[in-house]
């Protein structure tokens, strides 16, 4: 990078230092100033089409785009003067003389950026007069509906489906203002990296099936996380609405997916909402599962395994930190640690390095698989009668089941009951990894923190508040108030997370040590 | 030549010498009135001194922008190790402008030979003509041309048997008013949308393909065996003395309330006012002209006092408030109603706007609207008011000129026939139409 020659210029006032090449638009972002755009996407070719990030560039004669216009030494940019604003107004005023205007009706309300720019610059009234220009709206395919009264032909869609995603099935059809998105003939957005043309529309045009009026943007909350569905590990957001998961969208990462999330990712959240959860710990009683208070139940797990070997069963779904302190349970009874993942089809997304939806589905292969669990379709097999089974929220085969069975006690540490099991001994619920904090290591061995999206069902406990518990009635030393805590244990005992934090590793995610990146990531 | 009438004996006939002459079509009649004799003495050139001679005659860009041809030349580097382009732009769809129809239908090989020179001049192998989709028999011709060019050994890959390969390609348009806007073509050309890029990188730098590219004019090319023929000087005396802006001949295409409508070749500088009474014939018996739009709809609209006192070059367009553009001469009588003329060309941008940028796709469709609300006796006021700023911001902020040319007649329409836009509104009709009824 050494190499590489700055320049400098002023922005709006300020001092700004950028490599050669910058556009305009990204070197005021690195000052903070943002230039309104709307073709305009950092993860996009640019079009350079919507005018609206017109700036005044001192000296020059006309305004310019920022977004195609490359930083220059000693250029002098004002932003917010009277003629760079008198454009947007009328950028503005165009893009709505044919628009609907039925904010109260349309998804994208409260998060729209015609609505945003409108409110900050635009003008109060509209002095057009003409019937406005009425298309029908079209089904997209897959999970993409197309309102094109709303659209104000940015093309991000177009462009993404054609330079990103590599199946250009979107085009601009017709010209002038009859111009349209059109889709070709027979061709459906059902590319597995379609649905990002929700996101990266700015208005409500491209509108996800799945969402439709489910919510108004403000009611939303939205918390950092990480796609759980493959081993990627995108970077996501979670949206909630009264404690209920109602949408999935991307987070941006540079070093893992960029702007964009597949559409499995998307779409695969309702489990998160599950209705048939473990709400109350349980013990058996009289050969029968009873609930009962977490003390007693953490009594009566920890007894049944004392003294006993334990093969743990864990899910490539929990988090590092849970599968540490399941990892110390294998080693304090001498036992192993298994787990089976989910395989399916593996879809790239070709414009961004290193980026796809992952044969395995599932979050966290990679770190159990670093805190001693053993990958392999047979996880039960070397289950021996006298062991204890503790089964960490992994799913069963029928072949599992019918091993499980044999064992002489299964404890479920979990989320749902498996069923057609004789032999649980206790149930310890635990909450799902939208319900927790945590980490994941994905694939390229990169740790990424998720954070608590929506609250515990009934009794149920953080996975590393329970484990912990059940280490410590077993009489482990564990000495945990935070899911920090826990990672700093497994980092002390784990060479490849020596050194990292919490803080470290922060919401962009930190690689352990020796893993290799991704040629071209950035750090 | 005044084609389709007589040529006037005050014309300068250079390019227009042979239009109407069958024989001339052919590369046989060709050759017979000095056809390749420039091409042959070129490859024998130099590029660079061909460059050179361009440059001194002052010839200049005929499509409308009139960028000097050797300086544009000039920016192609040689040795740079990529493949050149020469396009030429027949892609003629400027409204009032038929001048390079003429050319192919008439003398196709002078533009093969315009363009084997141009290749050769910037060191291109490979030259695409760019024809308007409507043109059919510009089209026909040119191809029939090129197949006997290409037999003759004029061209191909032993290009006079020089061993130097100049290969010529016609392409045909789809029917698209922007893609004779050059970076628009170059989609075209590659299959794409024809949609304008952005600039930078110009079409030097990266063109068609991503290569250097240089994009020439009919006109332009046609001129210059002419001037390889008989040298810098000859042309540049083609202008008046105190403007040696602007030399050589001019192809002008004459439309509209006018005696005698066609083409008309004049030298540079040649007095508006004895063109279009003399040499045009006057306006129809019994009217007056009202207004000349000189270069094509994309120029300011001249009203007569601007027109009769003009000259017709580069810089005397400009100075009367218009410009040469691409000399495409449209010609409004009295018995026209200006809010109809204006309204029909701001309806032929909002059809021809490719969509890319919001002011154009937006504004050309406004534009239309509020005008023929206006000419239908539905306006207001407000709207000259609307206009004005919906053509400000037309201007000078989009990829490409469509925009602001759409604003063009709009604005220099308002300026100077503000009276009968009035008279719709106040009167609440057409007063063309009231009076054609009564």
């Amino acid at each position: 990078m050494a190499d590489v020659k700055t320049v400098n210029l002023t922005i709006e006032g300020r001092p700004v230092t950028a490599p050669e090449g910058t556009s305009l638009l990204e070197a005021a972002r690195t000052v903070g100033v943002l230039i309104p755009h709307y073709c305009y996407h950092p993860g996009l070719p640019v079009a350079g089409v919507c005018r609206m990030c017109l700036v005044d560039v001192e000296k020059a004669p006309k305004l310019a785009p920022a977004c195609a216009t490359s930083v220059a030494e000693g250029q002098v940019v004002h932003v917010h003067s009277e003629k760079a604003r008198e454009a947007r107004k009328g950028v503005l005023e165009m893009l709505l003389i044919n628009h609907p205007l039925d904010c109260p009706i349309c998804d994208q309300a409260g998060e729209c950026e015609l609505q945003d720019y409108t409110f900050q610059e635009g003008r109060k009234d509209s002095r057009y007069q003409e019937p406005k220009r009425f298309n029908p709206v079209e089904d997209f395919g897959g999970d993409i509906m197309y309102v094109p009264n709303r659209c104000i032909l940015c093309t991000r869609c177009v462009r993404f489906m054609e330079d990103v995603a590599g199946d250009p099935v979107l085009n601009v059809s017709e010209r002038g203002d009859r111009a349209y998105i059109g889709k070709f003939e027979d061709k459906d957005l059902t590319h597995p990296w379609a649905g990002n043309v929700v996101d990266l529309c700015p208005v409500g045009a491209l509108l996800s099936k799945d969402f439709l009026n489910k919510a108004r943007a403000w009611e939303l909350d939205r918390t950092a996380s990480i796609c759980p569905n493959c081993t990627q590990g995108c970077n996501a957001i979670i949206e909630t609405r009264d404690n209920v998961v109602v949408r999935m969208r991307p987070r941006a990462n540079p070093d893992v997916n960029e702007y964009f999330l597949c559409d499995t990712g998307r779409l695969d959240y309702r489990w998160m909402n599950g209705p048939s959860r473990l709400e109350m710990p349980q013990v058996r009683q009289n050969g029968q599962l009873v609930d009962a208070d977490w003390d007693e139940a953490l009594g009566a797990a920890a007894m049944a395994i004392r003294g006993k070997r334990a093969l743990v069963l864990a899910s490539p779904m929990l988090s590092n930190e849970a599968l540490h302190l399941l990892s110390r349970l294998v080693r304090a009874t001498g036992g192993t640690g298994a787990f089976r993942v989910t395989r399916g089809p593996e879809a790239p997304l070709p414009g961004v390095k290193d980026l796809a939806l992952r044969a395995e589905r599932a979050a966290n292969v990679v770190g159990a698989e670093k805190l001693g669990f053993t990958k392999t379709d047979t996880p039960l097999a070397g289950l021996a009668p006298s062991d204890v089974l503790v089964i960490a929220d992994h799913a069963l085969t029928d072949a599992d089941r019918a091993a499980a069975n044999r064992a002489s006690i299964v404890i479920v540490v979990g989320t749902t009951m498996p069923a057609g099991l004789s032999n649980v001994g206790a149930v310890l619920p635990i909450t799902n990894f939208s319900e927790e904090e945590g980490t994941f290591t994905n694939l390229r061995g990169r740790v990424q923190r998720f954070l608590q999206a929506k609250a515990a069902p009934g009794m149920a406990r953080p996975s590393w508040f329970v484990l912990a518990d059940l280490l410590g009635s077993l009489g482990e030393a564990t000495n945990y108030f935070l899911p920090s805590d826990v990672f700093a244990a497994l980092a002390a005992s784990h060479s490849e997370f020596a050194g990292m934090t919490y803080d470290s590793i922060g919401l962009r995610g930190l690689p352990v040590l020796g893993a290799a990146q991704p040629a071209g990531a950035a750090q | 030549m005044g084609y389709p009438h007589a040529p006037h004996p005050r014309e300068t006939l250079v390019l227009s010498k042979y239009f109407g002459d069958r024989e001339a079509i052919g590369l046989d009649g060709w050759r017979k009135r000095g056809g390749y004799v420039a091409l042959e003495k070129a490859l024998a050139m130099a590029p660079a001194d061909i460059v050179g001679i361009v440059k001194d005659s002052g010839l200049r860009g005929r499509g409308g922008a009139g960028f000097p041809t050797g300086l544009k030349w000039s920016f192609m580097k040689p040795g740079d190790g990529k493949p050149h382009y020469l396009c030429c732009n027949a892609d003629e769809s400027e409204p009032g402008t038929f001048k390079d129809r003429e050319i192919m239908r008439w003398t196709p090989h002078a533009l093969i030979e315009g363009c084997a020179i141009g290749s050769y001049a910037i060191g291109a192998e490979t030259c695409y003509i760019y024809i308007r989709g409507e043109f059919t028999e510009p089209l026909e011709r040119m191809e029939a041309a090129v197949r006997e060019a290409r037999a003759a050994g004029i061209i191909g890959p032993n290009a006079m048997g020089t061993g130097k390969r100049i290969d010529v390609w016609v392409h045909k348009g789809a029917g698209a008013y922007i893609c004779g806007e050059e970076t628009a073509m170059m989609n075209s050309l590659e299959g794409k949308r024809g949609n304008p890029r952005i600039k930078p990188p110009f079409p030097a730098v990266a063109g068609v393909f991503g290569q250097p590219t240089t994009i020439n004019n009919v006109e332009t090319l046609a001129a210059v065996p002419h001037i390889l023929n008989n040298g810098a000087d000859w042309y540049k005396n083609f202008s008046r003395p105190d403007n040696p802006k602007s030399t050589g001949t001019k192809l002008w295409s004459v439309c509209g309330n006018v005696a005698r409508p066609g083409n008309y070749e004049v030298v540079m500088g040649f007095p508006f006012k004895d063109f279009l009474y003399d040499l045009c014939g006057g306006p129809p018996p019994g009217r007056k002209f009202k207004a000349v739009i000189p270069g094509g709809s994309s120029v300011p609209i001249m009203n007569m006092e601007e027109a009769e006192t003009a000259l017709m070059d580069y810089e005397g367009m400009v100075v009367k408030g218009s410009m040469l553009g691409s000399a495409g001469c449209i010609v409004i009588d009295d018995a026209q109603c200006m809010v109809k003329q204006i309204a029909r060309l701001a309806r032929f941008y909002a059809h021809e706007s490719c969509a890319q940028c919001t002011q154009c796709r937006e504004g050309t469709a406004w534009t239309t609207k509020i005008m023929e609300r206006i000419e239908a006796g539905e306006g207001t006021m407000a709207d000259f008011d609307t206009l004005l700023e919906i053509g400000e911001n037309m201007t000078g902020k989009t990829i490409c000129v469509l925009s602001d040319s759409c604003a063009v007649p709009v604005i220099s329409g308002i300026q100077k026939w503000r009276d009968e836009f009035e008279a719709h509104i106040t009167g609440k009709r057409c007063p063309f139409r009231a009076a054609a009824a009564a």
